[in-house]
């Protein structure tokens, strides 16, 4: 299983955090280093499987039911995912698109279990929500400029 | 009232959103806690609104603050309220902030269930998708309880995004509910052979979890998991698989045995891998570990498979990574050690070629292969149809034929003569009769320069006393060359007898150094001058010599005609006709001698060896061959050699250094052994020695001439030349280029040539040729791409973005309507400006090309005009195409009245093969102070002969500031004026490393900006443009040594400072 998802920078600010076990944490954890020695290390099932890509650490927390090797390929396949729904991924999409990162995951991981490693599939599916969203949003922006037209 | 209300929700539209925060946030380094609570005061505010959309919002902001360590759980009602949101959007907000901050402890979670249920039936696979992911992280007990029966509905849904959601929640329900496992694990197991890979690799990891706690459940499903694993692809199904397998072996022994093969072809593919890996540096260390899992490796494919990698890689490239070759024969020599292997013809062919090519290793190689033959008892013991004593065959030919380096002669040619032998397979018997009498020669011949007559006859006496256990063979070469050896023996001992000196006539008979031939060496020959090969010796023999034996005629008259006339006849035809019967009449005649494969070929895929049944050994007695060397020790001395190596190095560049003064003496000890530094142990020339003297050094006749790939062989490194840049196609303006606003300044006041009035355009082109797959694609990207894009630090090859067609999509643009646009700009002399995008590219890997430009619009000034160019370059049909793009709140596409915002536009033509048209979309824009990115989708109808498709693209349209100036005149005096007002602001930046002439600066900046210059002072110019709106922009452009500065002023900061970002963008390409 999959205990956490942690994406910081080099200087070790949070990004993203996924966790999938609940663990308590006060704002020491501002810094992802720091909820990591806290939080998690501890326990004995734990292991730490990062990549580094450019300023971003990936971290997955995994217990030892999970493969470095497999879990090294996760990772890329996610970073190749953002870099495919984000266009050439960088730090800056990241911050300003956190929500989006998160649904990209959702589509990844799902509850600490593996759901999907097949990146179009989950391009796919990515793609198929936002369209979702899309008409959804254009929708209610249609109706804001009529109200508008009105006042 | 209810106007009020729907006032008050649209000024909430424009409350900050996300990236508002995180922006705020960055903006708010000093005081960021206090700047955090104020918005979450905001935020409480907006969670009172009724307005679903601005509820939405402020819980989305709300999860971004819990990243950052604020507790959030205060809104918990409000998250489960926006959960509840009939739209999918606000849903997924709902379900990621609940999916974030709700656990066990959360009370409200109760709250939950019926709205989970609700959203678990829903119709939109993708509200269920959410809840079920939402769900995953916030499972509770009680909720496992209460909805484990849908979910296990769900795992049979009729969609497998449903399934394989459904599928991996139930491993979170059966821990909070075990109860639920036993009813649903006869599901769970029919999903391990679900149609979809998803659902399959789902039950997978759910079933592997499971069998953590409890292996032997879950032992019968394990023919399951074979068969999976002989069949998947999926990489994190086999890695779950195998982890599943290491659980359940211990409990079923059994098991192990069948995973033996599957596994092996794992390993396999990683073996290939090595190829590349290796170095001179490594190849050592990775031949050890390899040797390592040689010796414990249990079934003999694997162990045959990685006896052949280890040659494979030691030998690739001509030997290429070997530095010490001492290290590879006692390599070689270990995996001797190997009973049954398959491949001891592969290990004798090594033996044979190291030891015949690397002169300076031969006396080692003998001294081993002495020792081999010594201990033949050992490899050839247990069975004559054992594949290792292949290696045999070797040994006994480099002992003979390099008999010179044998320092214990005797006892060699004793264990060659051993009964033993007589069991070894007929080839290698052979090889062994005719090594001994080299041998034999050898020391017979040391003897009599020894004068030790009585050593030589004793010597003599042994062959002919154990020569005849050959002569009694059973193999006909093998008979035959021991009887005729035996004689000759005899005939030497009767010769010895009378005291007559032989040695050195028997000698003789081995006389002549046997050199390697490289084997391309024949053709390496340089031709001598004057020979002409093609040209005949003799004159070709005409045909009627062979008509001669047939009985002479008595009309010679006739005959004499005949022959005169023939010969001119016999043409290509005829001589190919004759041929062909030649070659029938030899393959039936069965006598004649056919061609056959030379003997060494022969020998190396001997069919026997082939066909030896491969008999497992069980080798308790570990075998080791006294005083053979372990090539572990090579490691080590290796080692030992490069340490030194590099001390030495270092000492000369210390002397040096000291003569330098020891200036760098840091650098000493920063020094990097690279692959280049390590000099081989042995110097090996192999090629230069295999090669005939004058031998041309080209390596042309390396490359075949009908090489099919032979045109892929290109330097890729290689910087592009411009002649080798793919051809760019650019829009023509096929209309009049005479525009009517011809008193614009020109630019470059120097040029000398008339310019033309050339319609100013700016393009952007990103070609993207995709050819069909397998093939090579080559790319060569827009000169100038969107600073958006370059931005990115991922850089990541575009082409991958695009679909796998065949061609590539272009847009282009420019504006006719407009009188203003046809503003001349700064075309100077003959140099052609590089074409150049506005914007980024739209879009990529179509079935045409797109182009587009992008104008503004003087008449209205909030419009853009977007000029887009399609051209079809498949070959189907193109129709019913419509374009649409995503409105942002400043930019919108002007859409015929009465259309929604979610219409496309239909592009008014349809287009066939090889057909360009153009079409405009004119766009309003609210605010022109910054570059805008639109989003859109190009929908049509792919028809061909094989019926039609209906196909989508994706593009983005980027509108950058520049394409929101038109260039316009302005006088000298008018513009003093504009900078003496004062209600410009004032902005500048700086781009060094400029190289290009300042006049071609110029023009760069009115081609890419729309500039108009005012005027031009030596190195100093102003310019001056005026935005759509109103704005003027005013220019200073200095140009120093090497760099360019640029003043600017304008009445908007804003878009003043993106200009100069646009501008310093493209300078810095210059």
């Amino acid at each position: 299983m999959i205990k956490a998802i942690l994406i910081f920078n080099n200087h070790g600010k949070p990004r993203l955090s996924k966790f999938y076990q609940r663990y308590v944490r006060g704002r020491a954890s501002l810094y992802c280093c720091n909820c990591i020695h806290s939080g998690l290390i501890g326990g004995s099932d734990n292991k730490l499987i990062y990549r580094h890509y450019a300023t971003l650490y990936f971290v997955f927390c995994v217990d030892s039911s999970e493969s470095e090797l497999g879990i090294l390929d996760l990772i890329q396949v996610f970073v190749e995912t953002l870099d495919k729904c984000f266009e050439n991924v960088c730090e800056l999409d990241l911050i300003f698109h956190v929500d989006k990162v998160h649904n990209i995951l959702a589509e990844m991981v799902m509850g600490g279990m593996v759901l999907e490693t097949n990146m179009n599939e989950i391009v796919t599916q990515i793609d198929a929500q936002n369209k979702l969203e899309k008409s959804e949003v254009s929708h209610i922006c249609h109706w804001y400029q009529c109200a508008l037209i009105v006042l | 009232m209810a106007l009020k209300m729907v006032k008050g929700s649209i000024d909430r539209m424009f409350d900050k959103n996300l990236q508002d925060l995180v922006r705020g946030i960055r903006n708010h380094k000093e005081d960021e806690a206090k700047y955090i609570s104020h918005c979450i005061d905001e935020i409480k505010q907006e969670l009172k609104q009724d307005n679903i959309a601005v509820k939405a919002n402020a819980v989305c902001k709300l999860t971004y603050l819990q990243m950052l360590g604020y507790d959030i759980s205060w809104a918990a009602f409000n998250i489960i309220e926006v959960m509840s949101a009939s739209k999918f959007t606000f849903k997924r907000i709902g379900y990621l902030a609940a999916s974030q901050c709700f656990h066990e402890g959360t009370d409200v979670i109760m709250l939950t269930t019926n709205q989970i249920r609700k959203d678990l039936s829903s119709p939109n696979q993708y509200d269920t998708g959410v809840a079920l992911t939402g769900l995953s992280c916030f499972v509770t007990p009680d909720l496992a309880r209460d909805l484990a029966n849908d979910i296990m509905t769900l795992m049979s849904h009729t969609k497998p995004y449903i399934r394989k959601k459904a599928v991996l929640i139930m491993y979170k329900v059966f821990l909070k509910y075990p109860e639920s496992l036993r009813p649903a694990f006869p599901r769970l197991k029919e999903k391990l052979e679900d149609p979809d890979p998803g659902v399959q690799s789902a039950a997978v990891n759910v079933i592997c979890e499971l069998a953590r706690r409890n292996p032997k459940n879950y032992l019968s499903l394990a023919p399951l998991f074979f068969k999976l694993m002989t069949s998947s692809t999926n990489n994190w199904v086999l890695i779950k698989i195998i982890k599943l397998f290491g659980a359940l072996t211990p409990l079923e022994p059994r098991l192990g045995k069948k995973l033996i093969e599957p596994l092996t072809n794992l390993i396999h593919r990683a073996l290939d891998l090595l190829y590349g890996m290796v170095s001179k540096k490594n190849l050592m260390e990775i031949v050890k570990k390899l040797m390592i899992h040689v010796d414990k490796a249990e079934g003999t494919t694997y162990r045959d498979e990685l006896l052949t990698k280890i040659i494979d890689i030691c030998s690739q490239s001509n030997y290429q990574y070997i530095t010490n070759f001492e290290w590879y024969i006692s390599i070689l020599v270990e995996l001797t050690r190997l009973e049954g292997t398959r491949h001891g013809h592969l290990i004798a062919a090594q033996m044979l070629d190291v030891a015949i090519r690397v002169k300076a290793i031969r006396k080692f190689a003998v001294s081993q292969m002495a020792m081999l033959l010594d201990n033949a008892h050992l490899i050839a013991s247990n069975t004559q149809r054992n594949g290792i004593c292949e290696v045999l065959y070797a040994a006994a030919w480099i002992c003979g034929e390099f008999s010179e380096h044998l320092e214990e002669s005797n006892q060699t040619l004793e264990a060659m003569l051993r009964p033993k032998v007589t069991t070894l397979p007929g080839h290698i018997q052979a090889v062994y009769v005719q090594n001994m009498v080299k041998l034999y020669a050898s020391i017979l011949q040391q003897k009599e320069q020894a004068g030790e007559k009585e050593a030589a006859q004793e010597i003599t006496q042994l062959m002919v006393d154990r020569l005849p256990q050959f002569v009694q063979s059973a193999d006909l070469e093998v008979q035959e060359r021991a009887s005729c050896i035996l004689q000759l023996i005899k005939y030497i001992q009767k010769l010895q007898i009378k005291e007559v000196p032989v040695a050195e006539e028997v000698i003789a008979l081995f006389a002549g150094e046997l050199n390697p031939v490289a084997p391309k060496a024949q053709k390496k020959v340089p031709v001598p001058e004057g020979l002409d090969l093609d040209a005949w010796i003799n004159e070709p023999p005409s045909d009627s010599e062979s008509e001669d034996e047939k009985p002479k005629t008595i009309f010679h008259d006739e005959e004499q005609r005949h022959s005169r006339h023939r010969q001119p006849e016999i043409d290509e035809e005829e001589l190919a006709r004759r041929r062909e019967v030649r070659k029938q009449e030899q393959a039936n005649n069965p006598f004649y001698i056919k061609s056959s494969p030379s003997p060494q070929k022969q020998y190396q895929d001997t069919p026997g060896v082939e066909h030896i049944p491969v008999v497992q050994i069980d080798l308790s007695v570990p075998l080791k061959v006294p005083g053979m060397p372990m090539s572990d020790q090579y490691v080590k001395l290796e080692e030992e050699r490069r340490h030194k190596q590099k001390l030495e190095k270092d000492k000369k560049k210390k002397k040096q250094k000291k003569e330098k003064k020891g200036k760098h003496r840091r650098h000493n000890s920063l020094h990097t052994e690279s692959d280049e530094d390590i000099a081989p142990a042995q110097h090996v020339d192999i090629i230069t020695e295999e090669m005939p003297e004058n031998a041309l050094p080209s390596d042309e006749d390396d490359k075949d001439p009908n090489d099919p790939y032979k045109a892929l062989d290109i330097d890729l490194d290689k910087p592009l030349a411009d002649s080798e840049k793919l051809p760019v196609q650019r829009h023509r303006n096929a209309e009049n280029l005479k525009s009517p606003d011809t008193e614009a300044p020109l630019v470059g006041k120097k040029s000398k040539k008339p310019k033309k009035k050339e319609k100013k355009r700016k393009e952007k082109e990103q070609e993207k040729e995709k050819k069909k797959e397998k093939e090579k694609r080559v790319t060569e990207e827009g000169k100038k791409k969107s600073s958006k894009h370059r931005k990115k630090k991922h850089k990541k090859e575009k082409e991958e973005k695009s679909k796998d067609k065949k061609k590539s999509k272009k847009k282009h643009h420019h504006g006719e309507e407009e009188p203003a646009e046809s503003v001349q700009n700064g075309t100077l002399d003959d140099e052609p400006l590089p074409v150049r995008s506005c914007a980024a590219l739209a879009s990529l890997g179509w079935r045409g090309r797109c182009t587009y430009d992008i104008q503004g619009n003087l008449q209205n000034d909030s419009q853009v005009t977007v000029s887009v160019i399609f051209e079809n370059k498949s070959t189907s049909f193109l129709k019913s195409m419509e374009l649409n793009v995503l409105d942002s709140l400043n930019a919108k596409m002007l859409r015929p009245e009465g259309s929604s915002v979610h219409d496309g536009i239909p592009v008014p033509f349809q287009l066939p093969p090889g057909i360009s048209n153009e079409a405009q979309f004119v766009f309003t824009l609210q605010s022109i102070v910054m570059a805008q990115k639109l989003k859109g989708t190009l929908s049509f109808i792919v028809k061909n002969d094989e019926g039609s498709t209906h196909e989508k693209l994706d593009f983005k349209v980027h509108f950058s500031c520049a394409s929101y100036l038109i260039t316009t005149p302005c006088y000298s005096d008018a513009f003093a004026k504009l900078l003496e007002s004062g209600d410009l602001h004032m902005s500048s930046i700086k781009v060094d490393g400029i190289s290009i002439s300042f006049q071609h600066l110029l023009a760069k900046i009115c081609f890419y900006h729309h500039f108009s210059v005012v005027e031009r002072v030596d190195s100093c110019a102003s310019m001056y443009s005026r935005s759509i709106q109103g704005h003027h922009v005013c220019l200073l452009v200095k140009k120093g040594e090497n760099s360019v500065s640029v003043d600017g002023k304008c009445n908007d900061s804003t878009l003043l400072s993106n200009l100069l970002d646009e501008m310093k963008e493209t300078l810095s390409k210059c």
